[in-house]
């Protein structure tokens, strides 16, 4: 094994006694000065985490939040140097944590935050312009079969839980959790309008009807899903939605 | 080259207060892996600030003293910022900080031998032609020594400039915080180093802790002031070096912007008396 394939391994286990031909000028245990690199790591990494997920630190508390993130970092470090893209696997992680398993809709809060996030940093593009739209309608024989390019910015999250109310409860200085009612199915479409992430809340079918269009599967292909769930699915008001 | 004047480490709770208030500072500083993202807010407000400031790019998950090969993408996706932002300089680490598949976001120390001299050369090497800039390489702080290492970090940091070509990006904090961490004169430290090839120095705050043995152990945490033992330093360093463009760096525990302006006055001072030219 290499000497930083050594190293790095001793940093992410602390059971692990420090790296041999490693000194301090005092001859002093190196074993402590070792930690401040482990501790650097460790820290660093819950700091990032705890930059992407909020609210998720203010619904399971700092101290709750950290133990749980520490137990992340540890398993699954990064494997980009842009910590911003850190933390995918959170929600999944979320679901596995059974400490957690008391706040069942902790992970999907993950998942928006982390939604979010990428919407946030998501790619500049021109959203349709009133031309386009015009030259689309003009056609309306051609409708069905259209695949849209959505913005990179959106996403659709479906919850069994009240994800995007919990969300805004904690967004004001005194969350009014008493107005939530957290069991109530939410679905929820992510998007970037200009610099500023917007979080709407949708009808489910509206959300299989998006979620499909994200998926490239056709205008008729996704109107007919989303029918599928609810009957009366109005197909305009959810291209409206489209065009905020 | 960046102005010789101080600048600042570029804060996106900073953005608005920037372009709204235009505060007299020399050059912004920008860490690249912070807007290696595909859009959104982050471009949009380098973008405008850029129009105005000098911009100095930091790399810190280049790992160019890793044992493994330099990461492609990641280089590429520097390239791809320096052509868009068009930096006054380019700056890294003698640090790894990936290994494997993993990225483990801290700056770890190398031992300094023939072989690891030559790796580091290499990796500089592949950087600057890749880039097609000559990069700023900084001194680390570290908390550990190498019972391998066959030159001190002075000499090796002299060889790859004089070998690659390469500046140096003086961090007098770094200094400072190594050679109290391995009881060493920082200003003997400073005057090994080939500070005619330094275009840039950084300033930044440490913590303070103890070894085992109870001895100082400082820590480069950028989470405090400046230290009243690194500006006299400092003006010691501008002494021998003339005025240098001089980033205060503040990372964690970021205080309100004026609290920060305060810092960067404060070093533009020191580069007025130092002979420097405000513009």
């Amino acid at each position: 094994m290499s000497e930083q394939t050594v190293f790095a391994s001793a940093l992410l286990d602390p059971a692990q006694p420090c790296p041999d031909g490693l000194r301090a000028w005092n001859g002093s245990d190196p074993n402590q000065r070792f930690a401040v690199y482990r501790n650097n790591i460790v820290v660093s990494l819950i700091d990032a985490l705890a930059a992407t997920f909020p609210v998720c630190q203010q619904l399971v508390g700092e101290a709750f939040f950290r133990a749980m993130a520490r137990v992340f970092v540890v398993a699954q470090p990064p494997r980009s140097q842009i910590l911003t893209f850190y933390g995918r696997e959170f929600p999944a992680f979320i679901d596995t944590f059974s400490p957690a398993s008391s706040v069942p809709y902790l992970a999907d809060v993950a998942r928006l935050e982390r939604l979010r996030l990428d919407a946030f940093h998501s790619a500049d593009v021109e959203s349709l312009g009133t031309e386009d739209i015009t030259g689309v309608l003009s056609a309306p024989h051609r409708l069905p079969g259209l695949r849209m390019d959505i913005h990179p910015s959106v996403a659709v999250l479906q919850s069994r839980f009240a994800v995007l109310s919990l969300w805004a409860a904690h967004q004001q200085a005194t969350p009014e959790l008493a107005r939530v009612e957290p069991l109530q199915p939410e679905s929820v479409l992510v998007l970037r309008s200009g610099l500023e992430v917007q979080c709407i809340d949708i009808a489910e079918a509206t959300g299989v009807f998006m979620d499909r269009l994200i998926q490239k599967e056709t205008l008729s292909q996704a109107e007919q899903d989303a029918k599928a769930c609810e009957p009366g699915f109005d197909l305009v008001a959810a291209l409206t939605l489209l065009l905020r | 080259m960046l102005p010789s004047r101080a600048g600042l480490g570029l804060k996106p709770e900073h953005f608005r207060n920037i372009l709204e208030s235009g505060p007299d500072i020399g050059f912004f500083e920008v860490h690249a892996e912070n807007y290696m993202v595909p859009g959104g807010p982050m471009h949009h407000y380098l973008g405008k600030i850029r129009e105005h400031y000098p911009l100095s790019l930091h790399g810190v998950g280049l790992s160019i003293g890793a044992d493994a090969p330099l990461d492609k993408t990641h280089l590429d996706a520097l390239a791809v910022l320096i052509d868009r932002y068009a930096p006054q300089v380019f700056s890294e680490h003698l640090a790894w900080s990936s290994h494997g598949d993993f990225f483990l976001n801290d700056l770890l120390p190398l031992p300094y031998t023939a072989t690891t001299l030559n790796r580091v050369c290499d990796h500089i090497d592949q950087v600057q032609t890749h880039l097609g800039y000559r990069m700023l390489l900084e001194n680390p702080a570290t908390y550990l020594e190498f019972s391998t290492s066959t030159l001190s970090e002075t000499d090796f940091i002299s060889e790859v400039i004089r070998r690659t070509g390469c500046g140096l990006l003086l961090d007098v904090n770094n200094a400072y915080v190594s050679c109290i961490n391995h009881h060493r004169e920082p200003g003997a430290y400073i005057r090994a180093l080939p500070l005619d090839r330094a275009e840039q120095i950084h300033l930044g705050g440490f913590a303070s802790q103890a070894d085992a043995n109870g001895d100082p152990l400082l820590i480069d945490s950028h989470s405090t002031p400046v230290a009243q033992d690194v500006w006299a330093l400092y003006t010691e360093v501008l002494e021998q070096m003339g005025p240098t463009a001089t980033l205060i760096e503040r990372d964690n525990d970021i205080p309100p912007f004026d609290v920060l302006l305060a810092e960067v006055n404060l070093a533009d001072s020191y580069l007025v008396e130092a002979g420097g030219q405000r513009e």
